[in-house]
């Protein structure tokens, strides 16, 4: 049943793939990459209880933070590369986090 | 001073917990990165009633409980919705009154309306939530107020 | 005998999992726009990866492992919402702005055109252009 799951984790990461390629928009392609970001952290800890090591367990606890940071990181720089007609509200919310994690 | 203990609590527990190796050396590393960590979240201001809701401890199992009850129902619901395919769908928009005592009421709120399949919640104004539902049955539900409900009884 | 049963329970979940997942997935590839994606994308973060993680636990029984497995579930589902919200919010930055009032999708591009001042028009050509580039 292991060897099944890894097998549809593989799938649903093929299709992510491919949604990430078709696009249409930016936030679709992110959108795609968080989803296939998930799923490798599922695929590392059903690998680590096929091969029978549960200290592999630790890397997809690591992945799984990055792959947080990195969708945030990259969102962040697309909503205010085009952010210029932001008026106002938007804007203010952001910059009590923009000092915490920006910098 | 309880947030300060209720966070180094937790620290500690992840950290025991995590590394599996209880020498003196190991011990005395994670007891000076827990402290770092203190540090850094006392200079940005982070530890206080709204970072660790210790208040809440007691009423949220219950509320996890429904929520997953929630989340298991709608996830049904867009999994039917996705075979049927996209002519089953109408996405709708909305803004959703959410009147709460504390940001953090509704915080909780957004957050559990993006956990569910089928809502996101996309912007707070105010007292009002922008809210994106794949049906109008998903929309309806919420305007019901079913989980405005439980989220109010669980922060008051 | 109680090993079959966890076994059985374990393969169980696991079918189940898959089941939601690939169906997101499909979501993901079937469903006309962004916000909509969305939601698909919803379903292989929350219940699909509960089912396999779950399973998962069945099988590391009472270990180390069970509490790594609890951590990272719980940690995927804090920061799913916070992920999801993040790109609802940048997309309202973009020309995919959603409208307050109930509408079909996105297709609302540039929300009040006729009071486009002469402050407001290079924003919406960068916007249009960046929409191009993307």
């Amino acid at each position: 049943m292991l060897a099944a799951t890894i097998l549809a984790l593989l799938v649903v990461m093929v299709l992510a793939l491919v949604r990430a390629l078709l696009g249409p928009t930016i936030y679709d392609r992110i959108l795609a990459v968080n989803v296939f970001g998930t799923k490798t952290v599922v695929l590392i800890a059903v690998i680590c209880f096929t091969l029978g090591k549960p200290e592999f367990l630790d890397i997809a606890l690591v992945y799984a933070l990055i792959n947080f940071v990195s969708v945030v990181g990259v969102l962040r720089y697309f909503e205010f590369r085009s952010g210029s007609r932001d008026q106002g509200a938007g804007r203010h919310e952001y910059t009590p986090g923009e000092g915490g994690a920006g910098s | 001073m309880r947030y300060t203990l209720a966070l180094f609590a937790i620290l500690a527990f992840v950290w025991l917990a995590n590394s599996g190796h209880y020498t003196g050396l190991l011990l005395s590393f994670g007891l000076v990165s827990v402290l770092l960590v203190m540090v850094i979240a006392r200079r940005m201001g982070l530890i206080d009633q709204e970072s660790q809701p210790v208040h809440l401890l007691s009423r949220l199992p219950r509320y996890y409980w429904w929520l997953f009850t929630k989340i298991v129902r709608s996830n049904i619901d867009v999994v039917i919705n996705v075979w049927r395919g996209p002519a089953s769908i109408s996405p709708v928009s909305a803004r959703i009154p959410a009147r709460f005592h504390s940001d953090l009421g509704k915080v909780l709120y957004a957050n559990s309306i993006t956990l569910t399949p089928g809502t996101v919640a996309v912007d707070i104004e105010g007292d009002e939530v922008l809210v994106h539902a794949l049906t109008a049955g998903g929309l309806e539900d919420l305007r019901g107020g079913e989980m405005e409900r439980e989220v109010r009884a669980l922060e008051k | 005998m109680s090993d079959l049963l966890v076994d059985g329970l374990s393969g169980l979940l696991l079918a189940l999992g898959c089941l939601f997942m690939v169906s997101g997935a499909v979501g993901l590839l079937r469903f006309p726009d962004f916000y909509t994606r969305m939601h698909a994308a919803g379903v292989t973060d929350t219940l699909a990866t509960f089912l396999i993680v779950c399973a998962l636990m069945l099988q590391a029984g009472w270990s180390l492992a069970l509490f790594k497995l609890g951590l990272i579930l719980l940690f995927i589902f804090f920061t799913s919402p916070a992920a999801s919200h993040a790109l609802a919010k940048a997309a309202q930055h973009s020309p995919l702005r959603l409208e307050p009032v109930a509408e079909q999708g996105a297709d609302e591009a540039f929300p009040e055109p006729g009071q486009g001042t002469e402050i407001a028009e290079p924003a919406l050509e960068a916007d249009a252009a960046n929409a191009d580039r993307a």
